[in-house]
């Protein structure tokens, strides 16, 4: 049992003090960095959690069915949103295949078939740019063009290509980015099997992207439908008894109704503003989780 | 991908589509009465708009087939439609300006003027401030005016040195005109003042701030009396006058203004609707813009409406 004490004493590879206090340093680091996320995080959703208590506490009162089916009115308790609903709802249908078809177009060739080149590469950099300009710029662009020069009028198809312009560059760049993630060994696959350039892409790619696709357009669409600046600059009305009939029909949107309601003198329209935000979350939220639902069924297959 | 995936994939899309067309269905098209039909395009003042939205929505119950859509772009944008034809009334919180009435003669536009009620300009301090009881309008247009001025102790010794603060409506609106013309006489507003096309943060940014000052249509200080103080204004040589209706009805308070419509002539001769539409508005707009906060004129001023509609349209 004296063996312990004659043990050579070991050289030391690591200090324990040394290595004590720099792992004490980063843990602060650690501890502090987590904290400092944590607040980050907080921020943003405590100011959306007052944001979305002073809406619901001043808006729920004033949701009703009735709400939801009159057309505006100068008598608080008669007014309602049914117009700019369906404007709503009538824009989202037209700007979806608007997107789908000219977005994934677009992405596909500049993946698929444009050479890659000073060219496409600068056609690239513009569209993500374009993703960046103010959403009041393209409702110029659609005023001036859509609205004056074609002779469409301040009408439900004016605004829907105006926003669906807008919402473009969004759904071009996700989707390149859904078509980039297929990998090059399924393209491979396909054509040595003998199926043609196009039958790949249609076949193989465009299902296998699919879901990142649809994500980019719902979100896309989702941005574009909370949007005043250009529908105001296209000439949406604010006041129309009816919800629009045709795509050549004169047009309200939910949030220009939301808009014009909170800059009114009266207390009440404050309340019917909260409430028609309530309704505009609630669409934006189901299209949001439709987003995540789609991605979730569909991804992750290859 | 596998086929029911796909299926599910179509359903979704597809029940999004069947939403949307279902609550698309008119709630039923209920059209007897009447027997105009057509469009009446109203653009302009976001002033006048309650008027016409009020008077819309009266004139959709009695003409249902009729289509009425009011924006709102500004007097000034407003006119830029009406000018070159793309509205049939256009609505006005000041006078149209010389340039927009040239551009009309330009394109051969004409156009009727109808007043449709009063509003009261009213300039409004936080209730806190206790030391101002009221103001001339030369003194409004000093302290709008001239950027030496930093306190209320500048405005007069007697008053306390706290700072001032300027809130005012936007450059595009005819309220900013019309205190620019009636008050500052045309010449540039001091450049710290802090403008915004919402009156309601007006509102609060006067209720606030202990030194603010700001003006705006009478509605919103009528709604927000419990918040804000009103300014007496007087005119050279006569009394402090407050806005109160009498007042503003009687043109006694200084920054008594009218409110407009301007019709196309062309639109009141050839489309019924628009005439007929015309004519509700001026039956109707006095009581319906108590209902929304301004001030019915006297009855021979819509009587004088009324002859200027039928000149218009002989």
């Amino acid at each position: 049992m004296a063996l312990p004490e004659k043990q050579p004493v070991q050289k030391k590879f690591i200090d324990p003090a040394a290595v004590k206090k720099s792992i004490s340093q980063r843990l602060v680091v650690n501890n502090v960095t987590k904290v400092v996320f944590l607040i980050g995080l907080l921020f943003g959703l405590v100011v959306l959690g007052i944001l979305l208590f002073g809406v619901i506490r001043d808006g729920a009162a004033w949701l009703s069915l009735d709400f939801l089916q009159n057309a505006p009115s100068r008598r608080p308790d008669r007014a309602g949103i049914y117009p700019a609903l369906m404007g709503s709802i009538f824009l989202m249908l037209l700007i979806i295949p608007m997107i789908f078809i000219l977005g994934v177009g677009a992405a596909i060739y500049l993946e698929e078939y444009a050479k890659k080149g000073r060219m496409t590469s600068f056609i690239e950099v513009n569209i993500s740019n374009l993703a960046g300009v103010p959403s009041i710029v393209f409702g110029l662009l659609g005023l001036t063009f859509f609205v004056r020069n074609m002779g469409f009028g301040s009408t439900l198809i004016a605004g829907a290509l105006t926003l669906a312009l807008m919402s473009l560059p969004v759904v071009i760049v996700s989707s390149q980015e859904a078509i980039r993630a297929v990998p090059q060994a399924m393209r491979h696959a396909s054509l040595a099997l003998g199926a043609s350039k196009w039958q790949t892409t249609f076949k193989v790619v465009l299902p296998a992207s699919l879901p990142g696709v649809i994500t980019g357009i719902i979100l896309a669409v989702s941005r574009a439908i909370g949007e005043t600046a250009p529908l105001i600059m296209v000439g949406a009305a604010i006041f129309i008894a009816r919800a629009p009939e045709g795509i050549f029909s004169e047009f309200t949107a939910l949030p220009i109704q939301i808009y014009n309601w909170t800059s009114r003198p009266q207390a009440d329209f404050q309340g019917l503003a909260a409430a028609g935000i309530i309704i505009l979350m609630v669409i934006l939220l189901t299209m949001n989780s439709l987003a995540i639902w789609i991605r979730n069924r569909f991804s992750k297959r290859y | 991908m596998s086929w029911m995936k796909k299926t599910a994939l179509i359903t979704t899309v597809a029940s999004i589509a069947v939403v949307g067309a279902a609550c698309g269905n008119d709630k039923g098209g209920s059209s007897s009465s009447s027997d105009l039909s057509g469009k009446i395009a109203i653009d302009g003042s976001s002033t006048v708009f309650p008027i016409m939205e009020a008077v819309g929505e009266e004139y959709s119950i009695e003409q249902p087939d009729v289509d009425v859509t009011v924006g709102v772009s500004g007097t000034g944008g407003g006119f830029k439609r009406f000018v070159v034809g793309e509205t049939d009334l256009s609505n006005a919180s000041r006078e149209i300006k010389e340039e927009e009435a040239a551009e009309a003669e330009k394109n051969s536009i004409e156009y009727t003027k109808l007043a449709l009620a009063y509003d009261g300009l009213t300039v409004a301090i936080s209730k806190e401030n206790t030391w101002v009881k009221e103001m001339t309008l030369d003194q409004l247009e000093k302290i709008w005016l001239d950027p030496n001025v930093k306190t209320w102790k500048d405005v007069d010794s007697s008053y306390p040195a706290e700072p001032i603060k300027f809130f005012s409506p936007g450059k595009d609106s005819g309220t900013f005109d019309f205190f620019s013309e009636k008050v500052l006489e045309k010449k540039d507003m001091r450049k710290d003042v802090q403008l915004s096309e919402d009156d309601n943060v007006l509102v609060k940014g006067v209720e606030g701030t202990k030194g603010a000052i700001g003006y705006f249509g009478y509605a919103y200080y009528a709604e927000n009396k419990d918040k804000l103080k009103e300014v007496p204004l007087s005119a050279e040589g006569k009394n402090a006058v407050d806005p109160t209706p009498e007042t503003i009805q009687d043109l006694s308070y200084p920054l008594s203004r009218e409110i407009y419509t301007y019709v196309n002539n062309k639109s009141l001769k050839d489309k019924k609707q628009v005439a007929d539409f015309v004519k509700f508005t001026n039956e109707n707009a006095g009581d319906l813009s108590e209902e929304v906060g301004y001030i019915k004129m006297p009855q021979d001023r819509y009587d004088e409406n009324t002859k200027a509609i039928e000149d218009a349209m002989k």
